[in-house]
């Protein structure tokens, strides 16, 4: 119900406005050594929008995530060809640096991976890096994030204490919290619940969509009642191709691809 | 072979009870728990293993009681004052032999800092480069390496150090003498690299990848991600391994007892020939003295020294991981 009411105003307003992608992948293929694990992908990706990545293991959902920030270079042995422009500008280009680009584009893990460091000093680390040294707009900051990830209230009267004492539910949402303190454009979740307990998961997707106020925000999930509960659009990838790309309530209840429709009805994956 | 294991088996599979029925599987199973060995063996394995380790723990006590007693004897010689506050060590004076301490023990810090100062950058900007920066093929190589310069024996070191690295340093300064701190100390250093590498690198590496990823992924960069997320999580294994490596320095004896002389000296110079404990000692059992004397005593009193200088540094290593431990 209020999924229709909003893709139809998201949609309204994106034919008022054609400049609101954020990134526009073309022709792009990635290759593992000689895998060829992304297969000439096209897709374009809205402003504000929670689009979400579904697919069977394997299928490449993951790796075009991490190509997104360039987190994928850490691997050896991987080649692209094609394009990825975020914001009109080519994140492969030697001009757009990487560290750049991961300023702009935040990113939550699979795993929560909190440095070892006090719940405040995850917070500021980002902002530390960057130069920033004010220790008022560093407190602010960090406050704010807290709030922002819903933790805020769980975790005041102990900032410096380990962030390792928190439960994996709040460790993500902290994890969260340290890429809001960079007030990122787009948010990129790399299946951020799938360690963690329903209760937990529950909390993170409320989250998720009191962030798609401000962020444009990427998922990919394997859980597809998770992307049908708070995605705007949904792309099934499968085998390194995109399968379809629509609207989320498109792709749950009229897929137009045959491959769609068995997977989101289990028959496979 | 009727037994119990039988039994249980033909239970389980709920069929007849000849062994022709038996998979060879089962047959072994069954030969197994009807030896009895296994029960007598797990009995005895405990008691060896205990032999074992009160063997090693006795050998220990029996060395440092031994220190003790002969120390002991030491003091009823010489006065347990000076031996503290005397900042002269003359034991082979035939007139007046005079026991301070404080010279060898300066010998030693001084050959202990300057090894200190040179491998601690060395070893942490070598560990740093292992763990953080290296790739895989260059790792494989560079690693055995340095394990083959921690199997280097000391004396070669030593060698190395007075024919070597000293007339390079005297090329340089020529006001060095040809025994003096400065080389026997680089050399040191060059002993204890390897220990610091090799377990800092450990502690780095153990660092979980997504922690680094963590920071990556906010724009932090390679070095940002070393230096300020990677080397605080790593902390208590570092400085472990620092402490480590100094208390190696401290006990170094062939290095010193070759290239650094035999002058016990109170002067704080580092170019001149001076005497750390271990040089001492060795100086004492290579047959400056008989058995018995006052001076062959003074060796127990140096090594009870110098043994409280390493168990403090190990007590240290002890403290400082528990202290810093970060937990992934």
């Amino acid at each position: 119900m209020t999924l229709t009411a909003v893709n139809s105003t998201k949609n309204s307003e994106s034919m008022q406005n054609q400049e609101l992608f954020v990134y526009n992948t073309k022709n792009l293929n990635l290759w593992y050594g000689d895998h060829h694990a992304l297969k000439n992908i096209n897709l374009g990706i809205k402003e504000k929008d929670v689009t979400a990545i579904i697919g069977p293991s394997g299928c490449g959902k993951s790796t075009y995530i991490k190509t997104l920030n360039r987190m994928i270079d850490l691997v050896p042995g991987v080649k692209t060809n094609g394009t990825i422009e975020y914001r009109e500008r080519d994140i492969f280009s030697k001009n757009f640096l990487v560290e750049e680009l991961r300023t702009r584009v935040g990113m939550v893990f699979q795993k929560p991976n909190p440095f070892p460091k006090s719940i405040y000093e995850n917070i500021a680390f980002g902002l530390k890096i960057h130069g920033i040294k004010n220790k008022q707009i560093i407190n602010e900051t960090v406050e704010k994030s807290l709030r922002g990830a819903a933790l805020w209230d769980e975790v005041k009267d102990r900032l410096h204490e380990p962030a390792y004492g928190l439960s994996g539910g709040q460790q993500q949402r902290l994890c969260i919290a340290r890429c809001l303190a960079l007030e990122p454009d787009v948010i990129l979740m790399d299946e951020p619940t799938s360690a963690l307990d329903p209760v937990s998961t529950l909390k993170v997707e409320e989250l998720i969509q009191e962030l798609k106020e401000k962020y444009s925000i990427i998922i990919v999930t394997h859980n597809m009642q998770q992307a049908a509960r708070i995605s705007d659009k949904t792309a099934f990838f499968l085998n390194g191709e995109v399968v379809e790309f629509d609207a989320t309530d498109t792709i749950f209840n009229s897929p137009a691809d045959s491959r769609t429709d068995d997977y989101i009805s289990g028959r496979f994956g | 072979m009727p037994s119990i294991g039988v039994r249980g088996l033909k239970g389980a599979r709920g069929l007849k009870t000849t062994n022709k029925d038996l998979s060879p599987v089962q047959q072994l199973l069954e030969k197994k728990y009807n030896g009895g060995f296994l029960n007598r063996s797990e009995k005895v394995i405990p008691a060896v293993l205990f032999i074992m380790a009160a063997v090693s723990v006795l050998t220990t006590l029996g060395i440092v009681l031994t220190l003790i007693f002969e120390t002991i004897t030491f003091f009823r010689d010489v006065s347990i004052v000076e031996f503290f506050t005397s900042t002269e060590w003359y034991p082979f004076s035939n007139t007046d032999p005079v026991y301070g301490i404080w010279p060898l023990v300066l010998g030693t810090l001084k050959i202990t800092l300057i090894a200190s100062v040179f491998a601690i950058p060395i070893g942490l900007a070598v560990a740093l480069y292992l763990s953080e920066y290296a790739g895989t093929r260059t790792r494989k190589i560079m690693k055995p390496i340095l394990e083959v310069l921690a199997g280097v024996p000391t004396i070669v070191y030593g060698f190395f150090a007075l024919t070597f690295v000293t007339p390079v340093l005297r090329e340089i300064f020529p006001s060095l003498e040809l025994f003096n701190a400065i080389s026997p100390g680089i050399v040191v250093g060059i002993m204890i690299i390897p220990t610091i590498v090799s377990l800092s690198e450990d502690a780095l590496s153990s660092v979980p990848e997504p922690v680094r990823h963590g920071a990556l992924a906010m724009g932090s960069t390679k070095w940002e991600t070393a230096s300020k997320v990677i080397f605080p999580a790593a902390l208590s294994g570092i400085l472990a391994s620092i402490v480590l490596g100094v208390s190696r320095a401290i006990g170094e004896t062939m290095i010193v007892s070759i290239a650094a002389g035999s002058t016990p000296s109170a002067a704080l110079d580092l170019t001149s020939s001076l005497q750390t404990m271990t040089s001492y000692i060795v100086q004492v059992t290579t047959g400056d003295a008989g058995f018995g004397t006052t001076i062959y005593y003074s060796i127990y009193a140096v090594g009870f020294t110098l043994f409280v200088f390493t168990l403090a540094m190990n007590m240290l290593a002890q403290f400082i991981s528990k202290r810093f431990r970060e937990e992934y």
